[in-house]
């Protein structure tokens, strides 16, 4: 693994008529590593993603893939890169081979290597035995790996991932997850966007936490949780209709302590041991529970709990 | 050739689009082959009855059958509804709900080379059309010389500059709805271009609104070609449809890349 | 399924099944509306006037009439009938497939009859004002010579109602649309050309002319020039008419069966 970088945006921003989809984001992804972007739906993710796969224009900022800049060497920087789109754009009509075959066309790659390249690609994406059924007729996970499959037919440097499993059932997700780490094993950059937490702590190296355009954070998610969490989480359930009440008489056993129409969080470093001295002050609740803190309390913190949209 | 003096128009790669649909459609053969037989229908319609109800028409000094007289504007009637079929329906589905395009723009291709594409694939069937047509012509004596084999070039020109503006306004669709407003401008280009009668039945001011619709400047041209009358005014028409391309070309372009990256 | 109320005539059903497509229709009309008004007068100024100069000119009367009176009756027919292919094959194959609006629609009281029902009553409903319009344009073109010309619009819906009961029952019963457009450019185009439609069946060599009256809308179009000229020769006038309905039954009770499989089965 070098540690040159093969993607590099200083203050990247991405405008549509009045709105501000990206407000200037930096970054940079050095080569082999797996590189995250987390936030909730309307952070700019997609924005920023099909910036650095050369499909849109950048309002404003600074933006090199491979040394290259994507407003004057478009195809070139397509050429090397694969991209897993939000929303599937498969071609209905055609067989799922003739999609990897098409596809491949366009890359200028020739019919013989295709046809070989095909084969693999399904086989690593576990769809030889559709390979001549309509993609129409395909379900939601098989869709989803063909779509990777076909990200992949150009050998790119580069795979980007645009939410690669929303949607998808647990064993379609843990398939794809395990396809992922192959090709990063092969040396393939990986972007990916999610808004799945156990899926950026299984997958990124380092990831950004994007919110309304900006990045709010970054790091390893080891990083991520040691700096804006505590390491243990206790949730506490009480036999009532509001926990508001238990606000201050748990205040003192937390650094911190988040009350929930539902429960109380209480973020602390040794959960067994608050939860101990809870119990020694009479407090009763219906249920407790302690658990290590997720990347979901560092993104729940960071980007706050009310809906998007 | 024009990918080199003007690259705004799209690329070599363009010839992709072209291999991509020609991969779709072949499973849908039925549909291709069943496009030959609608202007057919049409000829053979009009030489079993309409052709005897009429009688001759004056066309450039000459009396003509009537049959002699529809072809050419049935020729070029079924180059613009190919090729705006093709354009504004396919093109807007995988335009807009289908998303086929974005896939592609992922990929070296640019948004001029899909305008472009788009345009080649609809050249490449209205040449076969074209081609069956006239061959239909001769066959039901409704050439009006050996000249017909003109009306082929002359009917790719038409396509080129249909499938041209059928792209630039398929970009203006927003929902199936809109096809209706698309049939309400055809219909009228279809029956008063001077398709069904000549251009001198109407009044002169009415006589000069028709002249700027572009199909009655292809069925001219094509009448012209088919009865072997060569006038400059041809040149003229042939000119009027190639600007109408280019310019259609260019708005398409220019709108598939708003529409495509934003 | 069958409860007892299945077999209950369902007015009350049949008309939410109505209102309901009504509804939908009513958020997309701009386009056709404009369409209903313009196209009767675009085809009748074309082919009746404009065409129809060369004819007079040439052969004087056609059938006994103008060239203008003899088509008029006749372009009613082919649009009622594009009315009732138009909004039947494409239409219906999105709402069982695509926009499964019809899957909807049967998880309410309806019954896939009543929603057949609903659908081909709003289509013939359409057919009605269509045939409205096309009479009032025909008399526009003073082209009305007889009191007969009120049953037009009636001689439209049943058309409509012909050819979308059949088309209706096809759409809900295939998979894909790819049928459709060589339906479209092997029975409709046809049958616009080859009805008789443009010139007397007449004009056809003998050997054919029984061959025409085999192409459905030939009866839509002889019943429309009835109408028009106020002339109902009885036996053929009955022998259109029986054509027609039984198009119509045929594709009721063949929609119904579609419908039911591609709904509830
Ligand atoms: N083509 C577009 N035109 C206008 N606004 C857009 C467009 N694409 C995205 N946006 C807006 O930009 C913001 C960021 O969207 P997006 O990048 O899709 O976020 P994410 O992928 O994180 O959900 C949203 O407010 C969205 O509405
Ligand atoms: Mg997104």
């Amino acid at each position: 693994m070098t540690a040159e970088p093969i993607l590099q945006a200083s203050d990247l921003v991405k405008r549509f008529g009045e709105s501000t989809a990206v407000d200037g984001v930096s970054f940079s992804i050095n080569s082999g590593e797996s590189f995250g972007f987390l936030g909730p739906n309307g952070a700019g993710k997609t924005s920023t993603m099909r910036m650095i796969s050369a499909v849109s224009q950048p309002t404003a900022g600074s933006l090199s893939v491979f040394g290259l800049d994507p407003r004057t060497h478009g195809p070139a920087i397509r050429g090397r890169i694969g991209v897993v789109p939000q929303e599937d754009t498969l071609e209905l009509e055609l067989s799922v081979r003739l999609n990897l075959e098409m596809f491949g066309r366009y890359f200028d790659i020739p019919r013989a290597v295709l046809r070989e390249r095909t084969a693999d690609l399904l086989a690593f994406t576990q769809l030889s035995e559709r390979a001549n059924d309509r993609v129409e007729d395909l379900s939601g996970g098989m869709k989803r790996r063909l779509t990777i499959a076909r990200a992949l037919i150009n050998q790119p440097e580069i795979l980007i991932l645009d939410e690669p499993t929303t949607g998808l059932d647990p064993q379609a997700r843990h398939l794809l997850w395990d396809r992922l780490y192959r090709l990063k094993r092969e040396g393939v950059t990986l972007i990916i966007t999610t808004h799945y937490m156990d899926e950026a702590e299984q997958l990124c190296d380092r990831l950004v936490v994007m919110d309304h355009g900006s990045i709010v954070a970054s790091g390893t998610p080891r990083e991520l949780i040691t700096h804006h969490s505590t390491r243990e989480v206790v949730e506490l359930r009480f036999n009532t209709d509001s926990h508001d009440g238990y606000h201050d008489r748990l205040a003192p056993f937390a650094q911190r302590l988040e009350i929930l129409p539902d429960r109380v969080l209480l973020y602390v470093d040794e959960g067994d041991e608050t939860l101990r001295l809870i119990h020694q002050e009479d407090i009763a609740p219906m249920s407790a529970l302690v658990r290590r803190s997720s990347l979901e309390d560092v993104f729940l913190r960071l980007t706050g709990r009310t809906l998007v949209d | 050739m024009l990918t080199r003096t003007l690259p705004q128009f799209g690329s070599r790669r363009s010839i992709r689009i072209f291999e991509r649909n020609l991969m779709v459609y072949r499973s849908q053969w039925l549909m291709l082959i069943s496009g030959f037989f609608e202007p057919l229908f049409y000829l053979l319609s009009i030489g079993i009855g309409l052709n005897h109800l009429v009688g001759s028409v004056p066309v450039g000094g000459r009396l003509v059958s009537y049959a002699t007289f529809v072809a050419p504007g049935m020729l070029a009637t079924s180059a613009m509804n190919g090729a705006t079929i093709d354009t504004i329906f396919n093109t807007f589905f995988r335009l807009k709900i289908s998303h086929s395009y974005d896939a592609v723009l992922s990929t070296p291709l640019d948004v001029t080379d899909v305008a472009l594409g788009e345009v080649w694939w609809a050249l490449a069937r209205a040449s076969l059309y074209a081609a069956s047509f006239i061959v239909c012509m001769v066959l039901l004596g409704d050439a009006g010389s050996a000249w017909v084999v003109l009306c082929w070039p002359a009917a790719i020109l038409t396509s080129f500059a249909f499938s041209a503006i059928g792209l630039a306004v398929c970009t203006y669709i927003r929902s199936w709805q809109d096809f209706d407003l698309v049939t309400i401008v055809q219909l009228p280009l279809f029956l008063f271009s001077a398709t069904f009668f000549p251009i001198s039945l109407y009044p002169r001011w009415l006589g000069a609104v028709v002249a700027v619709s572009p199909l009655y400047q292809s069925a001219a041209l094509m009448r012209g070609l088919s009865l072997g009358v060569f006038q400059w005014v041809m040149i003229g028409r042939a000119a009027y449809l190639a600007v109408l391309a280019l310019v259609g070309l260019r708005l398409a372009s220019n709108r598939f890349r708003r529409i495509l990256t934003p | 399924m069958s409860t007892p109320t299945d077999t209950r005539l369902g007015w009350s059903r049949w008309r939410r099944s109505w209102w309901y497509h009504a509804t939908y229709y009513a958020q997309t009309w701009r386009g056709s509306v404009a369409g209903t008004v313009l196209f009767p007068i675009f085809y009748l100024a074309a082919l009746g006037v404009g065409v129809g100069h060369l004819v007079s000119a040439h052969s004087g009367l056609v059938d006994g009439q103008t060239y203008l009176h003899f088509i008029a009756p006749s372009l009613l027919a082919t649009t009622t009938m594009q009315l009732g292919e138009g909004e039947s094959l494409w239409p219906v194959l999105a709402a069982v497939k695509w926009i499964r609006s019809y899957h909807a629609a049967a998880a309410t009281p309806l019954e896939p009859l009543d929603i057949l029902i609903g659908k081909l009553s709003w289509v013939v409903t359409r057919a009605l004002a269509t045939g409205v319009v096309y009479t009032i344009v025909i008399g526009a073109f003073g082209a009305l010579q007889s009191w007969w010309s009120l049953v037009l619009p009636l001689i439209g819906g049943l058309v409509t109602l012909a050819f979308a009961a059949p088309f209706v029952a096809y759409a809900a019963s295939v998979q894909s649309d790819a049928s459709f457009i060589v339906i479209y450019r092997f029975a409709i185009v046809p049958m616009f050309l080859f009805s008789a439609t443009f010139y007397p069946i007449s004009a056809y060599p003998g050997y054919l002319q029984p061959v025409v009256q085999f192409v459905p809308l030939y009866h839509g179009v002889a019943l429309a020039r009835s109408a028009a000229y106020g002339q109902w020769p009885l036996l053929p006038t009955v022998g259109h008419l029986a054509v027609l309905l039984a198009m119509s039954v045929v594709g009721v009770l063949w929609g119904r069966r579609s419908l039911r499989r591609r709904l509830v089965d």
